[in-house]
């Protein structure tokens, strides 16, 4: 899986992320897939704050953020523009969960519904981190956040993920995956056929935060794989609805993912929580259930 | 080419003329018939477009800003709740300098909810950056929009702007409309063409965040714009004005000014029956004039303190108000401009909400400008508070 | 530097910003143990981390930030951290 051919490294050093940030490595790996015939329209968030401070750029291909909940939007406007002026430029946009499952919304629905050519990219580490971690549509079930704190009275945020792929699917989305960063050309192929794919294409990619999510910046892939590996993050693909690819499993019970994050120490600390920690359980195994997740092993 | 047209064609007309890539279009009483006659082109290839149907007016700026930031001359429309939708888009397509037209039939904000005519909308969004013309009647607002594309997408400006006109009483009006022709239009605007564009040939990031070391110089470059706006918004106003006749390039105009004792000033349609109103109070020898004011941003103060220098007393009509302040902005804005003058300014409020003006209402505040009355709502009906 | 209009810029300053100022743990990479699977070079958030003539790798030290990532997902283990001397 060696990634051998020169990569062109249209996101550029200099940029202002924390030091092991996933986001930031995802933006790597999603311009590596899309090349320089691109042009990136981008909503508020870490990634659009830690790559443009003026005067400083880290962005090597055209770019434009307008506002935060409006990138769909925007894009719509750049693709009718490109139409127009007959140019092949490709667009792709980005956004991180806030903007994309909350207050993006109303644009993204009506950009989808519409059927406009361009590639969303969803960098999801789950909470609105660039305001300082609070909760958002994508936090998962439990998680502790600025604004759905653990506490005496609270075991962290009461609600389980929105299904934002399957809520673009339902839109008529040609194509719809997940990805990770922990598992990098397989997010640049997903990024490539989003790109390629005729239509309002969906991209989710899982980028873990050491700061948001409380762990040191060197694991953010091993903890990106334990998402995985535990089923709380399933990898797959939708090509015109219908689940086509999912990456298989053999799973590991979801406290191995749990209590790596600080935002789950409550769940542990300073008493374990074991029905709570079932209702996690279960929900990876509904998701096992749903997409088919594990890897059957033969019976002896 | 001469017609009898309605106040919404003509200006959907217009913008077919100015030959926009991209329209944007979320559909507001009382604009629809602009978006809507601008859809019927499309489909039937009199306007070479991408028309997209938005699903809210936050939407229809924002698609506007992406196209414009990707080269394409862009257009959107919209009122009242509409463009209190887009408030951040506002702010954010002026700082990021798109020269974006936007056709305002100026109506009434909610709540209380209303459909009719007030300024309270464009008003409310003064701050932000875009040029503000009003119309006077269907004619200018037409001609207004090929002076807006041009001046906005001028290098020394750079910046949107609102082209406003009275919802109902200038959109839903038929009156007779010189339409300029495709050849014409094309002789006076041309294909909009910017130096920065999205270009995966010259990569450039738009839309940055600026700290506190910049910030504020990023706002005075835009003060700056919109005050050299005024020698552009006279250049190509001449240059209108020599090719077909019609100047609009002074940002105020007078009627029947120079030896008034009572000034009114007053924008948009209601000046038609001020002048009517004017013409009879002369017939009967009270000397009255009126300052129209055509563009509103940039303001025009020291124009405005020139043009009422020699008079007795100054009467400014207001259909907007900032509540809780003395008055409305324009009243605010004309004491500001004759600030160290002995000439009383005073303001009325009126007409929010599409409450009617008659000649006698122009009349009557005349009086109450010589008694000293004002600063106050005028026209309330007393038997409800 | 006079303003651009807009708020806009060109690419390139961002390098001006030399984030490997920000190192805790600096990273020091050993090529007897490398098998060039490149995966640090994927895995870079910064992508400062570079292929040599000899197809080894190496991180640009003037934008390495310390985070560990490379060290912490290398097959071979040779990728060492160690607290930096200032």
């Amino acid at each position: 899986m060696a990634e051998k051919k020169k990569t062109c490294e249209l996101f550029d050093c200099g940029h202002r992320a924390c030091g092991g940030c996933g986001e930031a490595l995802a933006a790597r790996l999603v311009m590596n897939a899309a090349g320089t015939n691109t042009i990136v329209v981008a909503a508020t968030g870490c990634m659009e704050v830690f790559s443009t401070p003026y005067p400083e750029t880290a962005w090597k291909v055209p770019w434009i953020h307008s506002l935060f909940e409006n990138a769909s939007a925007v894009a719509s406007g750049v693709e009718a523009a490109l139409k127009k002026q007959g140019r092949t430029e490709k667009i792709v946009v980005m956004g991180g969960d806030g903007a994309t499952f909350d207050i993006g919304m109303i644009c993204l629905s009506g950009a989808f519904e519409r059927g406009h050519d361009f590639a969303y990219i969803c960098y999801d580490n789950e909470a609105y981190m660039n305001t300082g971690i609070q909760r958002s549509g994508a936090t998962p079930y439990d998680a502790s956040t600025t604004t759905s704190p653990a506490g005496s009275q609270s075991f962290g945020n009461r609600r389980p993920k929105k299904d934002m792929p399957a809520i673009l699917a339902a839109h008529g989305a040609p194509y719809v995956a997940t990805a990770s960063i922990a598992y990098p050309a397989d997010l640049m192929q997903k990024v490539e056929k989003a790109i390629t794919t005729k239509g309002p294409c969906y991209v989710q990619v899982q980028v873990p935060c050491c700061t948001g999510w409380g762990f040191e910046g060197d694991q953010t892939i091993a903890i990106a794989k334990l998402a995985i590996e535990t089923g709380l993050w399933a990898n797959f693909e939708m090509v015109d609805g219908k689940v086509t690819k999912v990456k298989k499993v053999v799973r590991k019970p979801v406290e191995e993912y749990l209590k790596t994050q600080k935002r789950f120490r409550h769940l542990f600390k300073p008493k374990r929580q074991d029905a709570e920690i079932a209702l996690i359980q279960a929900m990876a195994d509904r998701n096992a259930e749903k997409y088919g997740l594990d890897i059957k092993l033969k019976k002896e | 080419m001469m017609e009898i047209t309605e106040g919404s064609h003509a200006i959907a007309d217009a913008v077919r003329l100015c030959r926009p890539q991209v329209v944007s279009a979320y559909p507001i009483t009382p604009q629809t018939h602009i978006v809507e006659d601008l859809a019927d082109f499309v489909a039937n290839g009199r306007l070479d477009a991408e028309y997209i149907t938005v699903d809210n007016e936050l939407s229809a700026l924002s698609a506007c800003i992406g196209a414009s930031a990707a080269g394409s001359r862009a257009y959107s429309a919209t009122t009242s709740q509409g463009l209190a939708l887009m408030f951040e888009a506002c702010f954010n397509a002026a700082g990021m300098r798109l020269p974006i037209i936007m056709s305002i039939a100026n109506r009434a904000l909610g709540a209380p909810l209303s459909i009719w005519n007030d300024q309270q909308d464009s008003i409310a969004l003064r701050d932000s950056g875009w040029l503000q013309f009003y119309a006077e009647d269907n004619q200018e607002a037409t001609d207004l929009h090929f002076l807006a594309y041009k001046v906005a997408e001028d290098v020394k400006v750079q910046l949107p702007v609102f082209v406003c006109f009275d919802g109902f009483i200038l959109s839903h009006t038929y009156e007779p409309i010189d339409m300029l022709s495709q050849e014409q239009v094309d002789k006076y605007l041309p294909n909009y063409n910017p130096a920065e564009k999205l270009d995966a040939k010259d990569p450039i990031s738009f839309g940055m965040y600026a700290t506190p070391d910049y910030y504020l110089e990023f706002r005075y470059e835009m003060d700056q714009a919109q005050k050299r706006a005024k020698d552009v918004i006279a250049t190509y106003g001449k240059e209108f004005a020599t090719m077909f006749n019609r100047d609009y390039s002074a940002l105020v105009e007078g009627y029947r000014l120079d030896d008034a004792e009572t000034a009114i000033v007053a924008m948009g349609s209601v000046c038609g029956t001020v002048k009517d109103a004017i013409d009879e109070m002369r017939d009967a020898g009270k000397k009255v004039g009126l300052l129209r004011i055509r563009v509103f941003r940039p303001f025009p103060s020291e124009e405005i303190a020139k043009a009422l220098s020699g008079v007795q007393r100054v009467a400014v009509l207001d259909k907007n108000i900032s509540l809780g302040a003395r008055g409305g902005a324009t009243a605010t804005e004309v004491r500001d401009a004759m600030y160290g003058s002995t000439v009383p300014v005073k303001g009325y409020v009126l007409g929010l909400g599409g409450r009617d003006i008659r000649k006698k209402d122009i009349k009557e505040i005349v009086s109450l400008s010589e008694k000293g009355i004002g600063d106050q709502f005028y026209g309330l009906r007393k038997e409800l508070i | 530097m006079t303003l651009a209009v807009g708020c806009r810029a060109r690419p390139g300053k961002s390098r001006d910003n030399k984030t490997g100022s920000w190192r805790v743990f600096k990273p020091s990479f050993d090529h007897e143990k490398c098998s060039k699977c490149g995966m640090c070079r994927t895995l870079c958030p910064e992508g400062c981390v570079h292929e040599n003539a000899e197809e080894f790798f190496d991180p640009d030290y003037t934008y390495c930030k310390g985070c560990g990532i490379c060290a912490n997902e290398c097959p071979k283990e040779a990728i060492a951290m160690n607290l930096e001397e200032k």
